[in-house]
């Protein structure tokens, strides 16, 4: 270990104390330590992606090309099931996660299953909607404001699905190898990402649904 | 249309265009003699098992320069045969690019100079260099660097099918709508255009947050933010501007192809479309994206002129904020691409002075540089070579830059040659000449010998004098109000300027070729060029602190920083190498995922601008699954066994030892 200490000199020259150079002791990352950062810098990622899409709902939002207009089309009462579904697969989604911490996988598992029933209803309200829309000739080729208002809230949508297969996925591996580090760190970016999609969810509901309706 | 082939047919396939069949010749030609030589000489298994499936950071970052140079190759052919069309088509002359194709070649060469070139070339050195300054053992997510490397090369063989199969875009390198929409571009050029930058753009963004999260994660014990070499910062402010980027030009593409595929109307003439958002979208991309190319050049240059003056950096604070402020700024600047689009003149001004802004902490960082120089022990190396030539050549790239800033003026110069001028100017003066420098400066790290000197200046010669006969034509051109991506021209005047920037482009084609045979005969003097210390340029950062080329591993021990300068402060404070006393290395295992992944996604992209809809559907599902599939295995990694350590250390020890300092 002596060749790792070298005296310091400084300009004084009286302070000889070791300085070390290299670690000699092995110097190992528990796996998996960057993989939350990375997960949440792919969020805002994710979070820009829908700014870009919220920045088009704005400039497009009211060209209606003598089409239907916000408040023609959307139906709140539907908006706001369809948001408590999504709210409401949070809380389970915390739930299934303060589980996991107790490393309970049963309870895990059944907390899990309520989100992606929760997530499935929103998803399924969605497309009702959206099909009751293009029954009714508000199609997304309509006008510039359908195309953008179609495009932001499918994208969400298709980020949910996206999220239950994650889900299902998961709930496979936890049966499998049970709460593990990996499936723990893998629940947990989907706990952010699900959250993630609720709060993206609020600014649909605010910007898109209730200020569209006020226009 | 048929539900088998899509789009595809016997049709279209170019081969009335003799040009192209040339080129497909050619192409064909050198693939199977490239095969052949690879399969004679059994390279498949060692390529496959040690490059292609790889997750080393150092290999991945060589493969992406070298996908580089060979994207290089393309998208110069395609400067080439522009420069010849604007020699001879004068005094009614037609040249010999009919127009359809001609829109093409300036296209094709824009997308993939900076796409395929500039973007691998970057990614390359930060992948290279990045993990090695910080004293980390590989990036934080290994498997995803490859994916991400393999996204990028599957983006490039979409674009380059379109040579042969169908047609590629005429729109210009960003697409403008309503060009681009399916009313006026019907055929498949742009949708090879959108899937190709769509895959790629994947990778990219991908590449992005893995380094980011190097960076913050992996630094060495000691090295705190204000300890990190200037390439790291300048490598950490790229990939926060890729990630804060990359979505827009997701999302522009997705909106554009949503026009073109579903029949929206977010940038159609009619029905409430607005072309002027997709501009406005795709610029907040793609000022940034300049950025995205240039910043790591200047962590280059700066590395290079301290360790080339035997000084540390100068004002290495002010750099580092000098750096920050540019990734801020250079998002409050998108509006200056288009003044003309008539926002007003409020709006206007406040783009045009965010832009002049930018050129004070360019202006801090030259003068860094300068005072760097100054008073130093300049040795005059290829990398210090490179960095003077883009010194001086930025600067003129730079004052033209804030000239266009000025709306007024920019009313008069917008779309002329005096813009492509600039951004050349810039891009070759500051993206291609630092990469020069990158590569010269870590090529003896990264395969363990120099790059001969005889044919780097020749190169570099030839590249810079080819670089100013060419361009500042243009910038006279520009001036007297000639257009950019004119196939024709009237006026006989004006021949003689585009006779000298041809001559400048035959210079920069023996630059090129001087780099060609400088890495060839630099192969053959390898034992004469041999780096034996592992610090061939007496260099400052952690890097050399290491073997050329460095293990697997990069580190035996993991170092610990307590200076700016590194390795330069163990080296004055007479640090010794260990030579005992190794620990076994965890290392994540080589895997072919990314591949295989990356190969399905550009099926899927071939299928989607054929619109083969079945295999579309099956290639997509099969990505999904596939990658789904992955994440059932868990055990990704492996030990390095203390001794397999011991037994690559104590060579080294050796090698040290018989070639003394």
């Amino acid at each position: 270990m002596t060749y790792t200490k070298m005296p310091a000199t400084n300009l004084s020259g009286s302070d000889s104390s070791a300085i070390e150079f290299v670690q000699l002791e092995a110097h190992e990352h528990p796996p998996g330590a960057s993989t939350l950062l990375g997960f949440w810098i792919y969020l805002m990622s994710d979070c820009l992606l829908f700014a870009a899409l919220f920045a088009t709902f704005g400039v497009l939002g009211a060209s209606y090309a003598g089409g239907p207009t916000p408040k023609e089309v959307f139906e709140l009462p539907l908006v706001a099931v369809n948001t408590s579904m999504l709210l409401l697969s949070s809380i389970t989604y915390g739930f299934a996660m303060l589980a996991t911490h107790q490393q309970r996988i049963a309870r895990t598992q059944f907390w899990l299953i309520i989100t992606a029933l929760f997530g499935a209803a929103f998803v399924g309200i969605e497309l009702y909607e959206f099909a009751h829309l293009i029954q009714d000739g508000a199609t997304p080729q309509r006008s510039a404001f359908l195309s953008a208002f179609f495009t932001l809230v499918a994208t969400h949508g298709l980020h949910v699905t996206v999220g239950l297969i994650w889900m299902m996925t998961l709930m496979i591996q936890v049966g499998r190898g049970g709460l593990n580090l990996a499936n723990v760190r893998r629940l947990t970016c989907l706990s952010m990402f699900w959250h993630f999609l609720d709060v993206i969810w609020i600014c649909v509901f605010t910007f898109v649904y209730l200020l569209g309706t006020l226009r | 249309m048929s539900a088998l082939l899509g789009r595809l047919s016997l049709d279209v396939f170019p081969i009335h265009e003799p040009i192209l069949v040339a080129t497909f010749a050619g192409v064909a030609l050198g693939g199977i003699t490239l095969i052949s030589v690879l399969t004679y000489f059994q390279l498949w298994g060692y390529l496959w098992r040690e490059w292609f499936t790889t997750i080393d950071h150092k290999r991945i970052g060589i493969m992406y320069i070298v996908m580089a140079f060979v994207m290089l190759f393309r998208g110069f052919t395609d400067a080439m045969l522009m420069r010849a069309q604007q020699v001879v088509a004068f005094g009614g002359s037609e040249g010999f690019l009919p127009p359809h194709h001609y829109d093409q070649v300036f296209t094709a060469h824009g997308v993939i100079m900076i796409f395929f070139v500039a973007m691998p070339f970057v990614t390359g050195l930060m992948n290279f260099a990045v993990p090695l300054q910080i004293g980390a053992r590989d990036v934080s997510f290994p498997f995803l660097n490859n994916f991400s490397f393999w996204m990028t090369v599957v983006g490039a063989l979409l674009m380059n099918t379109s040579l042969f199969v169908g047609e590629f875009a005429g729109a210009g390198w960003l697409a403008y709508p309503p060009l681009s929409g399916i009313d006026y571009s019907p055929d498949v050029g742009i949708d090879y255009y959108i899937w190709a930058l769509q895959i790629a753009g994947i990778g990219t963004l991908l590449s992005g947050v893995n380094l980011i999260v190097t960076i913050i994660k992996l630094r060495a014990p000691g090295m705190t933010m204000m300890k990190m070499p200037i390439f790291v910062w300048t490598a950490l402010c790229t990939n926060v501007l890729i990630v804060a980027a990359f979505p827009i030009l997701t999302v522009v593409l997705a909106l554009l192809s949503l026009d073109r595929y579903a029949g929206t109307h977010f940038f159609t003439n009619d029905m409430g479309g607005n072309a002027m958002m997709y501009i406005n979208l795709i610029w907040i991309w793609g000022h940034p994206e300049v950025y995205i190319l240039i910043l790591p050049l200047f962590g280059v240059f700066s590395e290079v002129t301290a360790t080339f003056s035997g000084k540390k950096i100068f004002g290495y604070t002010s750099m580092v904020y000098a750096t920050v402020v540019i990734t801020i700024l250079s998002y409050l600047v998108w509006l200056h691409h288009f003044f003309t689009m008539g926002s007003g003149a409020s709006v206007n001004s406040f783009f045009g002075i965010t832009t002049m802004i930018i050129s004070i902490p360019t202006g801090a960082k030259i003068f860094n540089w300068l005072f760097t120089l100054y008073r130093g022990r300049i040795r005059f190396e290829l990398p210090m070579m490179w960095t003077l030539a883009f010194m001086i050549t930025f600067v003129i790239g730079g004052m033209t830059g804030v000239l266009l800033a000025v709306p007024p003026a920019d009313f008069v110069l917008h779309n002329s040659l005096f813009l492509v001028a600039h951004f050349h100017n810039v891009i070759i003066g500051g993206v291609v000449f630092g990469t020069f420098a990158g590569i010269s400066y870590w090529f003896p790290k990264a395969f363990g010998f120099k790059l001969d000197f005889f044919w780097g200046k020749m190169s570099f010669w030839f590249w810079v004098v080819g670089f100013y006969l060419a361009f500042m034509p243009l910038y006279v051109l520009g001036l007297m109000g000639v257009t950019r991506r004119l196939r024709q021209f009237d006026d006989p005047s004006l021949q003689i300027w585009f006779v000298i920037a041809a001559i400048g482009a035959a210079c920069i084609a023996i630059g090129i070729l001087s780099f060609g045979i400088q890495v060839f005969v630099s192969i053959r003097r390898r034992n004469e060029l041999r780096d034996h210390s592992g610090d061939p340029w007496d260099g400052r950062t952690l890097e050399w602190s290491t073997a050329s080329p460095p293990p697997t591993y990069n580190f035996a021990f993991t170092p610990v920083v307590h200076e700016t300068d590194a390795w330069w402060d163990m080296k004055q404070r007479g640090f010794r190498r260990p030579a005992t006393g190794f620990n076994a290395i965890h290392m994540p295992r080589n895997t072919p995922a990314g591949l295989l992944l990356a190969a399905v996604a550009g099926v899927f992209g071939f299928a989607v601008v054929w619109h083969i809809w079945w295999l579309a559907g099956l290639s997509f599902s099969i990505v999904i699954a596939g990658a789904i599939f992955h994440t059932f295995n868990y055990d990704r990694d492996f030990q390095i066994e203390a001794k397999v350590v011991g037994h690559t250390e104590d060579a080294r020890t050796q090698e040290l030892a018989q070639f003394p300092a």
